[in-house]
């Protein structure tokens, strides 16, 4: 079995925990003692809240919308779709005419890139996330 | 948060603490228990909340306020601490401004004048001031019973003038501590991905700021202050927008009035042009929003990659890869699209962000991948050798002088009537999260929590003909869900409650998305609702 500390994805409290994995599956959560947060604490959420890292409904592959369908598309293809309609976008109405919403449950490696792909390579700030809701 | 989470482990009978608009014991569990156990300590507790919470049961003193009234109540217990003469005249001195333009707005709140408005006995209004007041150190802990409201930034104010005016600021077991829903909503705000400012809070318009970041990322950069989500919305309406990034977000769940959001959502473009939006969902399933999307990027879960989580103490700790990840982790997805868009964006890994990152975030700047394998470092740390900041405002604050910003209670935007004569206030459980993507597909959250019910005193039931776990429909002026009654005193007479986990009854097809002025936040904790009994 493989140990590996790590930060509860739930509430802002940011618990420590470990997950504890078999066979490339979580099989528990274990909250940290020595840290500065839980103090071996953990809530429902964070001890009973992993099932859904290995659920059957996880999307494996990106989906492109053909015909009015989401059809399954390499990693590729969907990146081409996006370059291509952003590009065409941008020409056409500019670049404020692109927004992203950002995810306040990704990790701050990926806010930064999220906001730095916005302003610096599509030219907007249209950039938010759900904390003002 | 201003202060540290664990002070709560150092709070004496001598101490207060004030949870107003916070159900931590559901929603910040961790938080909640250190607050019940300072409790049981004898640390006194005054709780301000619509709702009979599992914090209000064990309180001292309970204010049971009308919701939307926090300012006449906040004003009111400022009333009492100003004509007792309660308040820290010393901290009022050294360290605050415009305190008499406080005064004078506050006096007009006297206790009586404050009951009226907030439904709350003056004289609770006028205990629940003297025991804050009275305390050696008093800490207001808050959630979105604050900040969800037309008047979110007026109740925020109010609570910060409380502070102020209290000299509980500054120092252990005391300040304005917002308790954030998220992970990693602290991390996302200081990350930038806000339209008004770069990393750290660094204004767009600022013309050293900005060439700071172009010289960093070697483009020119724009210095017009970019959407809010309620923006975009508008311009997808409109057609202004004509393309949507949604990164682990499910707006058709979790945003207000959601018929709404899906007529702008939905290619419904009223523009000359007619042209087709373009929306792309990143994210772990097929979300509502996903399905109407015409490119969806599989996620990465939190186990699935390395990286940092910020706290709502502040504090940047790390995530680790514990499985593979089914797709690819988040950050190799950005970093992919950023390329196929044209632009060098060659990271090793999260670290080589994280390091990029600090490099223009001066508040984390501070802070390494190495330092944290020695546990988390809340910000701000400027240096290598600065052990972080766990309470913020010492000695001053940030800005110079405290600034009392006085404010008069405005009522919500919707308020009950003939044709909806109830107050319907919404929220979350313990077993679930937002649009409950994530806690209904694991088997022992849901089988905690697995349907969802409305909340309704059984008076107001009983002239409704409606009994327990009887199906209801409930309706307000956005949409209509069916749903069971949960007949219970947890709610005031006349106020309602439901939460927002369900996808199959969705708590947001009923909200208001009504917003304060300057945050945009919509008032998710006040709307009008007819309630009624369906049939079987």
């Amino acid at each position: 079995m493989e140990s590996v500390v790590t930060t509860c994805p739930y509430c802002g409290c940011g618990c420590s925990f470990t997950l504890n994995v078999e066979g490339g599956e979580i099989v528990s959560a274990v909250p940290q003692v020595d840290n500065v947060v839980n103090l071996g604490r953990l809530c429902l959420k964070g001890r009973f809240g992993f099932d859904f890292v290995h659920h059957k409904d996880r999307l494996r592959t990106p989906l492109v919308r053909r015909n009015g369908t989401l059809e399954e598309a390499t990693w590729d293809e969907a990146y081409g779709v996006i370059a291509e309609r952003f590009a065409d976008i941008r020409k056409k109405h500019g670049p404020d005419a692109i927004a992203a919403f950002s995810s306040a449950r990704c990790t701050n490696e990926e806010n930064y890139l999220l906001q730095k792909l916005m302003r610096a390579v599509v030219g907007t700030n249209n950039i938010d996330h759900c904390a003002r809701l | 948060m201003t202060n540290a989470i664990l002070e709560l482990k150092e709070f004496t009978v001598r101490d207060a603490i004030f949870a107003i608009g916070t159900n931590a014991t559901d929603c910040h569990p961790l938080i909640g228990v250190y607050m019940l156990e300072a409790h049981a300590r004898g640390t006194k507790l005054i709780v301000a909340d619509p709702r009979r919470t599992e914090l209000a049961k064990h309180a001292d003193i309970w204010l049971r306020h009308r919701p939307g009234t926090d300012v006449a109540l906040l004003n009111g217990m400022m009333h009492v601490i100003l004509t007792e003469s309660l308040m820290d005249r010393d901290f009022i001195a050294a360290r605050t401004e415009n305190f008499d333009a406080l005064r004078e707005t506050v006096l007009a709140y006297p206790p009586e004048r404050a009951s009226a408005i907030t439904h709350v006995p003056a004289d609770k209004i006028a205990a629940a001031a003297r025991m804050f007041a009275r305390a050696e150190n008093a800490a207001t802990y808050y959630t979105m019973g604050i900040t969800q409201h037309v008047t979110g930034v007026d109740n925020v104010l109010s609570v910060s003038n409380l502070a102020l005016l209290t000299g509980n600021l500054g120092k252990p077991k005391a300040g304005v501590n917002p308790l954030r829903g998220q992970n990693n909503v602290q991390g996302a705000c200081d990350m930038g991905a806000l339209p008004n400012v770069f990393p750290a809070y660094q204004p767009v318009t600022d013309d050293k700021i900005r060439e700071k970041f172009e010289k960093a990322w070697g483009v020119p950069l724009s210095g017009k202050p970019g959407l809010t989500i309620p923006d975009v919305l508008h311009g997808l309406e409109h057609g202004s927008v004509k393309a949507l990034f949604i990164f682990g977000e499910n707006p058709m769940r979790s945003d207000p009035d959601i018929n709404h959001v899906k007529h702008c959502m939905e290619n419904v473009d009223f523009s000359p042009l007619k042209e087709a939006r373009f929306i792309v969902v990143q994210d772990l399933f097929l979300t509502e929003t996903a399905e109407i999307a015409d490119v969806v990027l599989p996620g990465a879960s939190f186990a699935e990659k390395d990286g940092t989580f910020s706290n709502t103490e502040r504090r940047v700790q790390r995530v680790r890869q514990a499985v593979a990840p089914v797709g690819k982790p988040d950050w190799l997805i950005l970093t992919e699209l950023m390329r196929a868009m044209g632009t060098k964006a060659d990271y090793a890994g999260p670290e080589a962000v994280f390091d990029e990152m600090r490099t223009l975030a001066p508040s984390y700047a501070g802070i390494s991948y190495a330092r944290l394998e020695q546990g988390g470092i809340p910000w701000p740390c400027p240096n290598e050798s600065h052990p972080g900041t766990p309470i913020l405002h010492v000695g001053k604050c940030n800005r110079g002088p405290g600034l009392f910003c006085a404010v008069d209670f405005k009522p919500p935007a919707e308020n009950p009537d003939e044709s909806y004569p109830l107050i319907l206030t919404t929220g979350r459980v313990a077993a679930h999260y937002h649009t409950g993507t994530m806690t209904r597909r694991c088997w022992g959250l849901d089988a905690a929590h697995p349907e969802e019910s409305l909340e309704i005193h059984p008076e107001d039931a009983a002239r409704l003909g409606i009994a327990h776990d009887d199906p209801i429909r409930v309706t307000t002026r956005r949409g209509t869900l069916t749903t069971k009654a949960n007949v219970t005193t947890r709610v005031p007479v006349g106020t309602t409650f439901i939460s927002f986990h369900f996808s199959e009854t969705p708590g947001n097809i009923l909200t208001n998305s009504a917003a304060d002025p300057i945050s945009k936040t919509p008032e998710y904790k006040v709307c009008a609702v007819r309630v009624e009994r369906a049939r079987a």
